[in-house]
């Protein structure tokens, strides 16, 4: 145990047939995504924290402060006075105010306890000053999730929850607000925890994860580990599993609108980032776009070839799949390949392969992406 | 010229009628709208029961409840030197439980209109549930506040079998309008009879109407 401020949870919830038990200590630093699939009780766990799960058993407490502790006492802080945020799924704007008087709701009862978070700055980091005079049933989608983390920040919280904010917008508005989230810990100075099913999402935004199956936590840990880890098979998604690597910007090539990366020693390119030299970005591979050969594949349209190691083969019993880890300089990459293949390449455990990466996908790090990463490279 | 005193008469019990049940009925609105008690349906039948019953039945007992035999007259005169039957308060409260579902229904579907959303998020607004109530619900649900309240003040106006009941016909004191209509066509008085009548029907029309007219306008970002 660290000295670091920590949310610490122990707690049991039964909704009908469902339970929910889950044992854990939250760091309060920058963004933690609790990930699962629908019916995991990711949503269920958040409500959790902010009390608004009246039947929670159990113990929850904010570094050292006591939320709830069910036995032997009976203590059970309300919302109104835990000083969280919540952006819940849906936004719940108050539809008989404006968005100057959702935000106006919010100030008034700030709680004081958290960063002494500015209307100014938060107006202008959410663009918020054109909507001021507008009601929330005539604004987009997008529009109303910025208003609903603006009105959470500005109750001036001490942990920031989100409930799946962005899951009812199309990709361009989810793309639009992704960064808006991922700056919340080191703009407003407010850790994030953030509910989601989406590995694109996970991958951009978290430093740590936790990761729910049927009320149960499977996994936890720093985001590039836990999405390298092959036993946690459907918990992390089989069609959207991937990776997530750090790769700095070496230079630019403005006539085939590319930018060269360096992983390790190994150069990657992507469509043209904006961004100079020697800026990390993150980047996601997911294990179904990349391949596997023995040797390194000669005139092939693909530019990103990585040389590793096989570290780790799962067959898939019921399908006709593997998924295999491989070690690459500066990282690890996921494979999803046929188990026919690993028959017949012989693959296992130590063997040298190329990892042949038909997509890459910029998840964070950047401000303005140039070119949509439409089309492989 | 008709006598005003019924009509003014009228107008005061509705008018108390309604406040007295804004107050009493809210909260029991409040409470069917959210509770997951089980006893939400004796509760919710109960509170219909002035919607079916013969307002002569509903007349009759309570008449019987205010006789200074009971405990509940007696209790009154002991304490108020005199009987809640054949007086106005009595009337006040026949009209309370016989307006009851025109108050409480209309709140109860409005305030499960609300729903639970809006108050969760002016919980972790920082808001406590009485905030909440003030500053979220009771704005979302304005609508239901006015349709029930203009429901109840007119049902109340319109009553005939429970005051005839409980209040009798004494002037100034629980003579009303729909007593003195009565009380007219009785006495073959029927220009006077006219003259109230025309005036109940036009005012009840005008009331549903203004009912109605507000449910279909567009929700101007309520409810």
């Amino acid at each position: 145990m660290s000295d670091d401020p920590v949310l610490f949870i122990d707690v049991r919830i039964a909704i009908e047939a469902f339970e929910l038990a889950v044992k854990h200590e939250l760091p309060l630093t920058g963004v933690t995504a609790l990930f699962g699939h629908s019916g995991s009780g990711k949503t269920t766990l958040l409500r959790a924290f902010a009390g608004l799960e009246r039947g929670a058993q159990g113990r929850i407490a904010f570094n050292g402060e006591v939320w709830q502790d069910t036995s032997p006492s009976r203590v059970f802080l309300p919302p109104e006075q835990r000083a969280v945020g919540y952006v819940f799924q849906d936004a719940r704007l108050f539809p008989h105010l404006t968005v100057e008087g959702n935000l106006a709701f919010a100030e008034q009862r700030a709680s004081g306890r958290g960063e002494a978070i500015e209307r100014k700055a938060v107006l202008a980091r959410f663009g918020l000053e054109p909507l001021l005079a507008r009601h929330p049933s005539t604004l987009s989608g997008g529009e109303r999730q910025r208003v609903a983390i603006a009105r959470a920040l500005l109750t001036r919280p001490r942990l920031l929850l989100m409930d799946e904010p962005l899951s009812a917008l199309d990709a361009r508005r989810r793309a639009e607000i992704l960064p808006y989230i991922a700056r919340l810990p080191a703009d407003f100075g407010v850790p994030v925890v953030y509910v989601t099913h989406a590995v694109d999402e996970v991958a951009y935004l978290a430093d740590s994860m936790i990761v729910l199956s049927e009320g149960r936590k499977v996994a936890d840990g720093p985001v590039a580990e836990t999405l390298a880890r092959l036993d946690l098979g459907p918990a992390t998604g089989r069609f959207e599993a991937g990776v997530v690597l750090e790769a700095s910007v070496a230079s630019h090539d403005h006539v085939y609108q590319l930018t060269e990366l360096v992983l390790g020693q190994a150069a990657l390119f992507v469509p043209l980032i904006d961004a100079p030299a020697g800026t990390v970005v993150r980047l996601r591979v997911r294990a179904r776009d990349v391949a596997l050969a023995i040797r390194r594949p000669e005139e092939i349209t693909s530019r990103n070839i990585l040389e590793g190691k096989i570290l780790e083969i799962v067959e898939e019993s019921q399908t006709a799949f593997a998924e295999t880890l491989v070690d690459v300089e500066g990282g690890r990459i996921r494979a999803r390949i046929t188990r026919q293949a690993v028959a017949e390449l012989n693959l296992t455990a130590g063997v040298n392969v190329f990892a042949v990466i038909k997509s890459i996908s910029l998840a964070g790090g950047v401000s303005t992406v140039v070119a949509a990463a439409d089309g492989d490279v | 010229m008709p006598e005003l005193g019924p009509v003014l008469l009228t107008l005061a019990l509705a008018t108390i009628t309604t406040l007295l049940l804004l107050i009493i009925g809210t909260p029991l609105a409040w409470w069917l709208a959210y509770t997951r008690s089980r006893f939400k349906p004796v509760i919710e039948a109960v509170t219909a029961l002035p919607l079916v019953l013969p307002p002569t039945v509903l007349g009759f007992y309570l008449l019987v409840l205010f006789s200074p035999n009971a405990s509940l007259g007696s209790f009154w005169v002991t304490v108020t030197g005199t009987t809640l039957a054949f007086s106005f308060t009595g009337l006040v409260v026949a009209s309370m439980l016989y307006s009851l579902p025109f108050m409480v229904q209309p709140l109860q579907t409005a305030f499960e209109a609300v729903g639970r959303e809006p108050l969760e998020a002016a919980a972790t607004l920082g808001a406590s549930p009485r905030d909440a109530f003030y500053s979220v619900a009771a704005p979302m649900a304005t609508r239901g506040f006015i349709t029930a309240s203009v429901l109840t003040f007119a049902h109340t106006i319109g009553e005939f079998g429970v005051v005839l009941m409980v209040g009798g016909n004494i002037p100034g004191r629980t003579k009303v309008i729909s007593i003195a209509i009565y009380e007219h066509v009785e006495t073959l008085n029927y220009g006077e009879a006219h003259v109230l009548s025309a005036g109940l029907l036009v005012f009840s029309f005008a009331v549903l109407f203004a009912v109605y007219a507000l449910n279909r306008r567009a929700p101007l970002h309520v409810g």
